[in-house]
């Protein structure tokens, strides 16, 4: 049971990263390590800020700003010096690893629980137990964003974002900076993460500089498991079932760390899940070859 | 004011190199306010550098664009869309293929302006004008408004284009083989399409076809394009007197070399 209701916490705060991870590979094609910097970067602000003294909502919010400063300096390398995305991606992160240590004051593992009058958004706010309050206050806060990044997705900037994503000659044609708009969408999404790195140091009661390493790989899995098993959705639907997604992928995780594998190896089983996750599609595709060539091979063999 | 002026315009692609290509050998062409261009010309004659010019997804190095009476030489492609519009050749281009009908009509519908957040991308007041627009073009697509794009058919799409290139009269609209990548019949219904939907609001258009048919048939203007130069400008009642033989003729005098029917209907 514990495992169930721990897993769900953990999930719906991942569910966070794997949304603004979405934003940019399904909207933008774009596959953003800057997610891998931003995550403890929000983690260390909200941290940085905790023990400064500053409340958990400002502390939370500093978060989500500075994650969304991070998409601001890969949306410019990316757009405005024409860096190829990836790379974009791999120096944000690379660059972020030194600033989230001096954010953290040089340390490289910020704790929140050695000061007892020190209040998370969590410890601020029960509900009940610690893991029902992450469930519930990471449910609200999920329900906050997805509302709000429907509502953004619908109105003219937001439809013009999507635009861009889909044919950038079209958009361009139409008079939208494709540029503004994809920093826009690196924005939003890495403040997004960063908000999930600032809940998750919340919950765990630390910051960590390594922390980030994997929230790609984590974010898309989540991402891969929702379109598995739900195709054509509007993009509402999508984002709720994202949850969904990043749930059953922290139960998994939950189930073989039961099963006794050390959580050393974790980071090895994250990578492979994705492998398997992105060949399904080739896998399924190879097998219905196979089966046609199968049939057909009979059929010659008949006439 | 003239709605379009291009002066010396001219265009190089990997200049400097052994492979230099001048692919617009000093351009000047002025059009009037609802002049109907027609350009026709040899595969390579630079139709398409031409228009990548004016609508500014070629830099331009040398020569000067203005449109009615801005200069746009140094303009990108989003701020010129305030006075173009633009169909391309593949019926893809032109429309947002995951966006629904009406989200792609909304979009074209602020071609050029400001999009805030705060107001709907697709607003309930112009859904009645999307149908409307769209019953027009007799395709059925009036009931198809939240339907994704790109689920429709290339000539639906291509007409759902066009609708969108003329929803914001724009100053100039840009029309490259638009309906070459349609079957006969698909691209003969969206030739006329175009000639109502130009005709109507008098826009002033410049259309490439490899048509040498429809370029006689439509518009009030033709020119041939050859190695980057203008070598045929006819217009009024002589043009309306064209005939595919006199195209062909007049190409040979000018060129020296044949402009076979074929010629041009593989560019
Ligand atoms: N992006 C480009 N890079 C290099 N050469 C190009 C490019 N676009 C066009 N060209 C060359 O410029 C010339 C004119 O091309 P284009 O305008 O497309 O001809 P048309 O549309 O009349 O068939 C051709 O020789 C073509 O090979
Ligand atoms: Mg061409």
């Amino acid at each position: 049971m514990s495992i169930i209701t721990s897993s769900v916490s953990q999930g719906f705060l991942w569910s966070i990263m794997a949304i603004g991870v979405y934003l940019t590979f399904r909207i933008l094609d774009i596959a953003d390590m800057t997610a891998e910097g931003s995550f403890p970067l929000g983690a260390a602000v909200t941290a940085r800020a905790l023990t400064t003294g500053h409340g958990p909502i400002a502390a939370t919010l500093y978060g989500f700003i500075a994650g969304a400063l991070a998409g601001l300096v890969s949306g410019l390398l990316h757009t405005k010096l024409k860096i190829p995305d990836l790379l974009t991606g791999i120096l944000t992160m690379t660059g972020l690893y030194s600033i989230n240590l001096w954010v953290m004051g040089l340390t490289s593992n910020l704790s929140l629980t050695t000061d007892p009058k020190l209040k998370t958004i969590f410890s601020r706010f029960p509900v009940g137990d610690d893991t029902t309050t992450v469930i519930v206050i990471g449910a609200i806060i999920v329900v906050i964003v997805i509302a709000l990044l429907v509502m953004f997705f619908n109105t003219e900037m937001g439809l013009a974002a999507r635009a861009v994503g889909n044919n950038q000659a079209m958009s361009a044609a139409n008079g939208i900076n494709n540029d503004n708009m994809k920093i826009i969408v690196y924005m939003v999404s890495n403040g997004l993460i960063a908000l999930a790195g600032s809940l998750m140091a919340q919950s765990n009661g630390y910051a960590d500089v390594s922390m980030g390493i994997g929230t790609l790989v984590i974010a898309l899995s989540a991402i891969i498991i929702a379109e598995i098993f739900l195709h054509n959705l509007s993009f509402g639907m999508r984002l709720v079932t994202i949850i969904g997604g990043a749930i059953i992928y922290r139960l998994i995780i939950a189930l073989v760390l039961e099963l006794g594998v050390d959580p050393n190896y974790l980071r090895l089983f994250y990578a492979l899940m994705l492998v398997l996750f992105l060949a399904i599609p080739t896998v399924q595709n190879r097998f219905r070859q196979w089966e046609q060539r199968q049939a057909n091979r009979k059929r010659m063999s008949e006439d | 004011m003239p709605a379009l002026e291009i002066k010396a315009l001219h265009q190089y692609f990997e200049q400097g190199t052994v492979n230099e290509n001048h692919a617009l050998q000093g351009i000047d062409l002025t059009l009037e306010p609802g002049e109907f261009l027609t350009i026709i010309g040899g595969n390579g004659a630079g139709k398409s550098t031409l228009l990548n010019s004016i609508a500014g997804s070629l830099p331009v190095t040398h020569g000067q664009i203005k449109i009615a009476d801005h200069d746009v030489t140094y303009q990108t492609v989003a701020k010129r869309a305030k006075l173009i519009s633009r169909v391309f050749q593949d019926p893809k281009s032109g429309t947002a293929p995951l966006l629904t009908v009406e989200e792609n009509l909304s979009l074209a519908l602020r071609r050029g302006a400001w999009r805030n957040f705060w107001r709907p991308g697709v607003k309930k007041s112009d859904r009645a004008l999307f149908k409307e627009k769209l019953a027009s073009l007799n395709l059925g697509l009036e009931d198809r408004l939240s339907a994704e794009i790109g689920l429709l058919s290339g000539g639906q799409r291509q007409a759902i284009t066009l609708l969108m290139a003329t929803l914001q009269m724009p100053e100039l609209l840009l029309l490259d083989e638009h309906t070459a990548a349609l079957d006969p019949q698909t691209s003969a219904t969206v030739m006329q399409l175009t000639d109502q939907l130009v005709r109507a609001q008098s826009i002033t258009t410049l259309m490439i076809t490899h048509n040498m048919q429809d370029a006689i048939k439509y518009g009030t203007r033709l020119i041939m394009l050859d190695h980057g130069r203008i070598v045929v400008d006819v217009g009024g009642a002589e043009k309306q007197g064209l005939t595919v033989p006199d195209l062909m003729r007049m190409f040979k005098e000018q060129s020296g070399s044949e402009l076979t029917d074929d010629a041009v209907l593989l560019s």
